[in-house]
């Protein structure tokens, strides 16, 4: 299993377990993480999983990149900065064990 | 599907009917609402379903929520595009004497992506909190004013009131004489066969006045601050402040027609919906906390726009089907949004469904829809307002539909409401 600590706009951390294969977006949907809504189902088609990776982690995940649909979808969504991504492109491998994510206050 | 249908035996005559000669563009279907039996058949049957004739000519139906998913996240390959035909399934620009109107929902990238970011923020979270106390006290007055006992159309009284005050709340619009919004949008969706207008130059008259009023406002405040309001926000933002009238007029369109005709008849068919499940009702009403997961159930059930339109750009398959570059292609929300195979008990109206924002309504890719949020924050509200007021608003007689193949509208429905 690897650990994934979601910390929400008020600052209150959640630490839950996931397996390896498994998404960001998927830890936060099972565990019932507030602020992660996935309303597209996973697959890169809305931005309503928009996580902030905690610059500490930021190369092991690896940066948004130029021109891919969640670039493309990323763009329209609130309080982006150079360290959002989707947590539902964020395959769980074991070199994320103990991946920091912040969630932004609302989705849309 | 999920209304009583007006003549008894459709489910038989629409079982017999050749399945090559399906045609679901035609507007009565919606009206009547038999249209959710030709998609049942479609999506077992045949459900990249290809229409060879019809009074808009050849089109692909795209029906199950996968392939629905896989077109509208698909933009480099099915363009949006006015001048290839849009986002309908009624070409854009096609009628004589329409205005050719211009809106980013009907442009692709780069030009779309820069006039979408630019009236983004009127509807983001953070403005949408800002807005939330207006729009409640306003749907408090509208509900206080209503009589008790005694049957009344819900649709011109509520549906169509709340929806009017919230976009004269957006727009920062003159409040007044906010009715002109309502009109201004009907007119923009409105083919002369409705009767909403008489010819297509009535309409284009109507809505240069429609924009002659917007460039007086327009004026007043690109000479100001910036605002929060779409209006304030377009006037100063560097990719929308210089656009061309038409583009002008269309974006402006785009946002009256969004806000409007779509939350308008999911209020509409919030209460029709818990009027044919008394059960699920009886479950609001006993707990009025399942508010928040009922909206997207609600917008998943109406499904206020049924569909949307792109054009392949080049020859792609979908589903084992070969898309021609140049075939209009049909994404059926409404039928995705009945799909078993991804919606789990489809066919039935739970207002305490698991996952209930895994729909189709708002589209996905990069034209989802940018209001879903004040959508969904408009019928919170206005729920939880009935809730706090009346223990039931019962519907009184047959709702009447609306003439559309795109906006699937109730244009009037008898209610009595009963008080706490």
């Amino acid at each position: 299993m690897i650990n994934i600590t979601f910390v929400a706009s008020d600052g209150e951390r959640r630490k839950v377990e996931i397996e390896e294969g498994e998404t960001a977006r998927e830890a936060a949907l099972y565990n019932d993480v507030p602020g992660i809504d996935g309303d597209c189902g996973g697959v890169c088609a809305c931005a309503t999983c928009h996580v902030h990776v905690d610059p500490e982690w930021i190369d092991k995940v690896g940066r948004l990149t130029d021109g891919s649909m969640e670039a493309d979808l990323l763009q329209f969504a609130e309080g982006t900065t150079e360290f959002s991504r989707l947590a539902c492109q964020i395959n769980m491998k074991s070199i994320l064990d103990g991946l920091v994510l912040h969630v932004p206050d609302k989705q849309y | 599907m999920d209304s009583q249908i007006a003549e008894p035996d459709a489910a038989a005559r629409i079982a017999s009917i050749p399945i090559e000669e399906i045609d679901v563009a035609r507007p009565s279907l919606f009206q009547n609402d038999t249209i959710g039996l030709f998609f049942d058949r479609l999506r077992a049957e045949d459900p990249v379903h290809y229409c060879r004739e019809s009074h808009v000519g050849p089109y692909w139906s795209i029906t199950k929520f996968d392939d629905i998913m896989a077109v509208d996240t698909n933009h480099k390959v099915f363009s949006s595009e006015a001048k290839l035909g849009g986002i309908a399934i009624q070409d854009m620009h096609s009628a004589e004497g329409a205005l050719e109107l211009e809106m980013f929902i009907a442009m692709d990238p780069p030009k779309h992506d820069q006039q979408r970011k630019a009236v983004t923020p009127a509807v983001a979270p953070s403005n949408l909190q800002l807005l939330e106390p207006v729009i409640r006290e306003r749907a408090g007055e509208i509900l206080d004013e209503l009589p008790v006992g005694e049957d009344f159309d819900w649709v011109d009284r509520v549906a169509v009131e709340l929806t009017t005050m919230t976009l004269a709340t957006l727009f920062d619009f003159p409040w007044k004489e906010r009715r002109k919004l309502t009109r201004w949008s009907d007119v923009a969706t409105a083919a002369p066969e409705t009767g909403i207008v008489e010819s297509y130059e009535a309409r284009r008259e109507e809505l240069i006045g429609c924009a002659m009023y917007f460039k007086t406002l327009w004026d007043e405040r690109i000479n100001e601050e910036p605002k929060n309001d779409l209006i304030s926000m377009m006037a100063h933002s560097p990719a929308t402040r210089d656009m061309p009238f038409l583009e002008f007029l269309g974006n402006l369109m785009l946002l009256i027609v969004g806000g409007n005709d779509t939350t308008r008849n999911s209020i509409s068919g919030g209460v029709l919906a818990l009027n044919q499940n008394p059960d699920e009702y009886a479950k609001l009403d006993s707990d009025p906390s399942l508010i928040g997961k009922m909206v997207p159930e609600i917008i998943r059930w109406q499904t206020p726009l049924t569909h949307m339109r792109r054009t392949a750009l080049e020859d792609w398959e979908i589903g084992g089907k070969p898309i021609r570059k140049g075939d209009k292609v049909v994404m059926w929300y409404l039928s995705g949004n009945r799909d078993e195979s991804a919606i789990e008990r489809a066919d039935q109206f739970i207002i305490d469904r698991k996952n209930p924002r895994h729909h189709l309504s708002f589209g996905y890719g990069i034209h989802r829809c940018m209001g879903n949020r004040l959508a969904e924050l408009q019928l919170r509200i206005i729920w939880e307002e009935i809730h706090k007021r009346f223990s039931r608003v019962e519907v009184t007689g047959e709702p009447e539909r609306l003439y559309s193949n795109l906006v699937r509208g109730i244009t009037r429905m008898p209610v009595r409401l009963h008080a706490r």
